[in-house]
């Protein structure tokens, strides 16, 4: 393997000042919030409970698909706009949040969605809206890749960088660009999923 | 090694590290695929060919992430291990959210056993992925 050293580093200025706080990568203040959700959720698959599935997945649904057509189709922009040092102080800002955030209201949506599906039947073949959800799996499943494969990865490692003594400001610049770009993406592909859902409830 | 550049400032160096992250991504890929082949066929079986044929597909690819991982010199593996201990504890909440789904809605046998081995694969990929993108730009 050819080791090619590049040196990225510009002054430093170009990345945050040096005297920001420490970003905290993990908010642990948001860890309860994320426990109960997970909590409840379980006892509502467990018990099988109608109204605390439809509302985990209509809540957490609309509030996935909401930020992510947020995020990737006004944020994003908007974002990319910025100057690096500005972008730098929106994520640390922005991103800490999102760690706990979209894991959470993700797994609300899909664990009570296939809960759903199953109860009301959608998932026989027989069921009108079975190739609805079949398309919904795979708008899902493309994603799921694209947000834990590379916007995830992104996102934390841009909070890494920032909370080096001189951070990469070309580094961050880059990441954040692979960012909105993913963001973007999964933005768009949640059209699809306003379209499926729709079309199942509706069936 | 080549050194195309050099600076006052020591830190921010990138090295280039063979694709560890794109191995774990698509192993990712593959159990996802296999996943959603099980899911679409629920509650009936599902061809368990070709869900075992993603599953080995994406443990290869893995595995392939895992071997590079171990010979790569000059990396953070300090980093690496800090963000894989965090990343691996929220998967292993998902994977445990879904493997309660699968067996609360009556899945067994080798449908059970495959979703479970997919799911090991999520729990290790996803985690790698994150841990090798951040380790690789560490300084230490």
């Amino acid at each position: 393997m050819t080791d090619v050293v590049k040196n990225l580093a510009p002054s430093a200025s170009d990345g945050p000042s040096l005297d920001r706080p420490k970003i905290q990568v993990v908010p642990l203040k948001g860890l309860p919030i994320a426990a109960a959700a997970v909590v409840f959720v379980t006892l509502a698959i467990a018990g099988n409970w109608q109204w605390a599935l439809v509302f985990c997945h209509v809540a957490g649904g609309g509030l996935w698909t909401g930020i992510d057509l947020f995020v990737g189709l006004v944020l994003g922009p908007i974002l990319g706009r910025l100057s690096i040092p500005a972008r730098a102080e929106f994520s640390a800002r922005f991103m800490p949040k999102m760690v706990i955030i979209m894991p959470t209201v993700v797994m609300m949506t899909l664990a009570t969605g296939f809960q759903i599906a199953r109860k009301m039947g959608n998932l026989y073949a027989s069921s009108p809206n079975h190739s609805w959800l079949i398309a919904s799996f795979c708008v899902v499943g493309v994603m799921a890749v694209i947000a834990l494969g590379i916007l995830e990865p992104a996102n934390i490692a841009v909070l890494f960088e920032m909370n080096k003594p001189v951070p990469n400001g070309e580094l961050i610049g880059r990441l954040m660009k692979r960012f909105i770009y993913t963001a973007g993406i999964t933005g768009l592909m949640q059209i699809a999923t306003l379209i499926i859902m729709t079309r199942v409830a509706t069936q | 090694m080549t050194i195309e550049q050099s600076s006052p400032v020591p830190s921010n160096t990138e090295h280039s590290y063979p694709p560890v992250g794109w191995l774990s991504t698509g192993a990712l890929a593959m159990v996802i695929v296999g996943g959603i082949l099980m899911a679409s066929y629920a509650p009936r079986k599902a061809p368990l060919g070709v869900a075992t044929a993603l599953l080995v597909a994406g443990a290869l690819l893995l595995l392939v992430a895992g071997v590079l991982l171990v010979s790569l010199k000059d990396f953070s593996r300090a980093t690496f291990l800090k963000v894989f201990k965090w990343a691996i504890f929220a998967d292993l909440v998902t994977a445990a959210m879904i493997e309660f789904a699968f067996v609360r809605d009556h899945t067994n046998g080798a449908s059970l056993l495959i979703v479970t081995c997919m799911l090991v694969v999520f729990t290790l990929s996803v985690p790698t992925t994150i841990a090798f993108t951040v380790a690789r730009y560490a300084e230490d």
